[in-house]
């Protein structure tokens, strides 16, 4: 399109210049005094934070008499019981981390194609904020309320249904009630994470892939599930964390033994039965903190990755 | 220079016609697009200019077929596709921003409509790599759209709708997001790719300058009506609404005294264009080109500023009841004028726009 | 176990590829479901609402329940007269207000400054107060039980009172504070702001409470909302350091009456609720300004 233009048209007012740019402007450079003020946050967290941290894994490494020694956390890969307790734990986690994706996911789906100022999704995501943070103590005993003796569910299906099902509640203090309960919690949990990413699909995108020619499944396939897939992984995850790490729920509900892991650092901690065990607790929380540790640092690299592609 | 379809004989006629018919289109009581009717010529490209909120990007929605519409036809070569969804219709869309999927490279972008028509890997290669060196950018093409810039992001927007050989290619604002510098360069670009490949377009902006710079014709929206749809310079001389009139290029408002087909302002006896309120009291839309200064001792009107532009000079005037004009000139012409200095005030006899009141 | 990011999914987005408006909206397409998309979706709603929603009618039913067979609030009544859960309930709240103001004292002056002053600190802050998120609460507190000890052994009658529980709740709430405040911080051109002030000649303390904070109330107050949240709900560390917050009370109550724990634990989860739409409402009004803002010009 070369060429001198016919006629240039008179321009309307100059642009608008753009928004103040933020954070320019003389930052002057850092002296020792600005450092200083951050010093209260950093002795607390370090002080409450990181020492406690510290006395476990120290504590972990350390005979009851103070000597250093790897003993305490060969017992954690010798003792039957507490390989036992790890795998459970790990297991429970990851089926309830799979199964609260999948339900939560399909949640998530549902309500981010609804409209998003409806009263569906407004009620649902509040509701989700509240029951993600439902403590384990209130959980445990909502579900015996369901579930357990006397409760909702038998009696719907005793003076209902006539049908003489879920009467014995003992499912609700093992394994698979813990299974039940902690998959209640991971559904909300799920949406809060994973709705900001389906949110976050462009409607250009979607518009895109059908001019040129794509079907819905087209997008999915090519666009929308590569890109949501970092998120989901990442969410799944999170929820993983989640569930190795709860404690409050197991204590209340399960009444024999010791199945998952957090149980068997608070039983290490409140009993003096036996001498010297007690830093085998501490070696326990320490193999905690490094399956979790694990897990969070996979979980940060994910997000790094995604966040990425979708600036 | 815009210059028309008809002069360029080298280019291929890969478009097609496009009519709307009557659209019509609410979005709840708002009358996004209210009887909608143009006829789009084969290779030409029409620019649908507006201010936010009128219904021109809904227009090239419709056209897609991203959205529906609630009466009227949309018809591409003859044939209705007012109802076809808007994976068949075989058009090419750039988007204002996020136009490319970023989890792809540049090359995998512009491949994807190919690559779901089936066409092989290599030839998809191949074909795609054309269309970046089409648009300037073929070392680009393992690159993700993260790393590049925004302009770059357009062009590969631009080449990964062209590489379908779509009927109609539709640009919806797609340098609104951009700089100002890189703004005009891809404008430049994307009119010269246009009539190399003589692809219809419809181009929807609500910056005048770059729609009377690009179209062969442009179309001046309202409220989901269409103004006027015509030449760039006849919109600009000849306007058919006050709005149009308002809309495009700068004006004066001057009151002055209609009657008989001309209007009587500051003292010269103008014609009114078609359109115009024709008796009485009436407000003239005066272009600042048409307005003419003259340095005089005792004068009523007096210059309150003058802006050097480099070869054009405006100058804010006082008139003595009170209004404000600008005038505008070649620099050369602006010898004499100052701040505080008085002036007499004429308008050329071009003619105007006049409305009521 | 509480494990919240406290990003807002709230927000809704002007256009996403997968909403479908209401037609009476007015503003954006409308687009058609297939029956097999609608369908599918009504399934989903039905049977994971159903069941997120069945323990908490179950619930509703199982505290309701007065004397043969008939309906009654007996239960709620009961919390009132049971002296263990007021005691319970006001230790919990006393806790959760003084980890609200500790968290705010330690974390907003912290958060400024790193933004206004020193900006190459800002990821290790949020690095620190993410961290807690790798720690679980049962792990913490072997770490942290040894202190406790020490505190009631060497600081009288404060040492040995659930008001300690203050310094580890702060930490424990320091992911979802940093998260809400950050949000808050983002939103507004903190740095602009202090230089006006300061260059108006405000001195420190003055600009952060009288300009920055003002400007961040959303953040502050739904950081707050939040710490309340995970303070009554916290379990794991007062059980094990033996002190009678809420949820220990609610624990042990279940062991005897369990309808009253379960009317205690209904209450508490609507009381929460509440607490949530207030911040979702308080931090409506600017997040609809921001949404409007962004919408494309069209």
């Amino acid at each position: 399109m070369a060429g001198a233009k016919a006629f240039e048209p008179a321009s309307p007012d100059p642009p608008v210049a753009g928004p103040a740019m933020r954070g320019a402007g003389a930052r002057r450079s850092s002296g020792f005094r600005d450092y200083l003020a951050l010093v209260p946050f950093h002795a607390y967290v370090a002080l409450f934070l990181i020492l406690p941290t510290l006395i476990v894994a120290v504590g972990a490494l350390t005979t009851a008499e103070g000597q250093t020694t790897l003993s305490n956390v060969q017992t954690m890969f010798t003792d039957q019981v507490f390989i036992d307790a790890f795998m459970r734990s790990l297991q429970l986690a990851l089926i309830t981390a799979i199964a609260g994706a999948i339900l939560g996911g399909l949640l998530t789906w549902a309500v981010a194609t609804g409209d998003p100022n409806g009263a569906l999704r407004t009620l649902v995501v509040a509701a989700s904020g509240v029951l993600a943070q439902f403590g384990g103590v209130m959980l445990a005993f909502a579900f015996l309320a369901t579930f357990g003796f006397n409760a909702l569910v038998p009696n719907i299906f005793k003076n209902v249904l006539h049908v003489n099902v879920m009467t014995d509640p003992s499912w609700l203090y093992g394994l698979t009630g813990l299974a039940a309960v902690y998959t209640y919690f991971q559904i909300p949990l799920m949406l809060i994470v994973f709705l900001p990413a389906l949110d976050g699909l462009r409607q250009e995108w979607y518009d895109a892939s059908a001019s040129l020619g794509g079907s819905s499944w087209s997008f999915w396939r090519h666009v929308g599930g590569p890109i949501l897939a970092p998120s989901f992984l990442g969410a799944l995850l999170l929820l993983f964390t989640n569930a190795f790490s709860a404690y409050a729920t197991a204590a209340a509900l399960v009444s024999q033994g010791a199945p998952i892991i957090t149980l068997q650092i608070s039983n290490a901690l409140t009993s003096e039965i036996v001498l010297g065990r007690e830093n085998v607790g501490k070696a326990l929380a320490l193999g905690m903190i490094v399956v979790v540790g694990l897990v969070m640092t996979l979980y940060a690299l994910i997000q790094r990755r995604a966040s990425r592609w979708v600036r | 220079m815009t210059a028309t379809t008809a002069g360029t004989a080298t280019a291929e006629r890969a478009g097609v016609a496009v009519q709307f018919q009557d659209l019509h289109r609410w979005y709840g009581k708002v009358h996004a697009l209210d009887g909608l009717t143009i006829d789009i010529a084969p290779g030409e490209l029409v620019a649908l200019l507006g201010p936010s909120g009128c219904g021109k990007t809904t227009a090239l929605r419709a056209l897609g077929g991203l959205d529906e519409v609630d009466a009227g036809r949309i018809l591409v070569d003859g044939r209705d596709m007012t109802h076809v969804p808007a994976n068949k219709r075989g058009m090419g869309i750039v988007f204002q921003a996020y136009s490319l999927f970023p989890n792809m490279t540049t090359i995998d972008n512009v491949g994807y409509g190919l690559r779901l028509r089936g066409v092989g890997a290599v030839d998809r290669r191949k074909r795609a790599t054309e269309m970046l060196e089409l648009v300037g950018l073929a070392k680009q093409a393992d690159r993700y759209p993260y790393q590049m810039s925004g302009g770059q992001q357009q062009r590969v927007a631009l080449a990964r709708a062209l590489a379908i050989e779509p009927k109609v290619l539709l640009l919806d604002e797609p340098l609104s997001a951009l700089d100002a510098k890189v703004r005009r360069q891809l404008r430049e670009e994307i009119r010269r790719i246009q009539i190399a490949v003589g692809t219809t377009t419809l181009f929807v902006t609500h910056d005048q300058e770059e729609a009377l710079a690009l179209g062969d014709r442009v179309g001046v929206m309202s409220a989901g009506r269409l103004e006027q749809i015509a030449s760039p310079t006849e919109l600009y001389d000849r306007p058919r609404t006050a709005f149009v009139a308002e809309f495009v290029g700068l004006t004066n408002r001057l009151r002055g005294v209609a009657d008989a087909g001309a209007v009587q302002i500051l003292g010269t006896r103008v014609p009114l264009l078609e359109g115009s309120a024709g008796t009485g009291p009436v407000t003239a839309l005066v272009r600042p080109e048409s307005v003419k200064l003259t340095p005089e001792d005792g004068a009523n009107a007096h210059v309150l500023a003058v802006s050097f532009l480099g070869s054009l000079c405006r100058t804010q005037v006082a008139l003595p009841d009170g209004d404000l004009v600008v005038a505008q000139m070649a620099a050369a012409e602006m010898a004499g004028l100052a701040p505080g200095v008085a002036v007499r005030v004429t308008v050329a006899p071009s003619p105007v726009f006049a409305v009521t009141g | 176990m509480t494990f919240t990011p406290s990003t807002p999914a709230g927000a809704a987005p002007a256009d996403t590829p997968l909403a479908v408006r209401s037609t009476g909206s007015g503003r954006g397409p409308r687009r058609r479901r297939s029956r097999f998309h609608s369908a599918s979706r009504i399934a989903i709603l039905v049977i994971v609402l159903g069941y997120l929603i069945l323990p908490l009618f179950a619930m509703l039913e199982f505290s309701t329940r007065g004397d043969y067979g008939s309906r009654s609030l007996q239960s709620y009544a009961a919390i009132l007269s049971n002296p263990n859960l007021i005691d319970g309930i006001a230790t919990s709240l006393e806790v959760a207000v003084l980890t609200v103001l500790g968290m705010l004292l330690l974390l907003v002056p912290t958060m400024t400054w790193t933004v206004i002053r020193v900006p190459r600190m800002r990821r290790v802050v949020e690095f620190l107060c993410l961290l807690p998120l790798a720690i679980p609460a049962i792990v913490l507190v072997v770490g942290i039980a040894p202190m406790y000890r020490w505190m009631g052994q060497h600081l009288g009658a404060f040492g040995g009172s659930p008001l300690t529980l203050v310094f580890v709740d702060i930490i424990l709430v320091l992911p979802f504070a940093y998260r809400a405040i950050d949000a808050g911080l983002r939103a507004v051109d903190v740095a602009t702001l202090a230089d006006a002030a300061r260059s108006l000649g405000a001195g420190w303390p003055r600009t952060i409470l009288q300009v920055i904070v003002p400007n961040i109330r959303g953040g502050i107050l739904a950081a707050s909302v939040l710490a309340v949240a995970l303070v009554l709900g916290e379990y794991t560390i007062s059980s094990l350091l033996s002190f009678n917050t809420l949820q220990v009370v609610i624990f042990l109550l279940g062991r005897r009456d369990a309808f009253v724990s379960v009317a205690v634990s209904l209450a508490a989860l609507m009381f929460a609720f509440v607490l949530l739409i207030v911040i979702a409402r308080f931090g409506a009004g600017s997040r609809a300004e921001q949404a409007a803002e962004e919408e494309p010009v069209r």
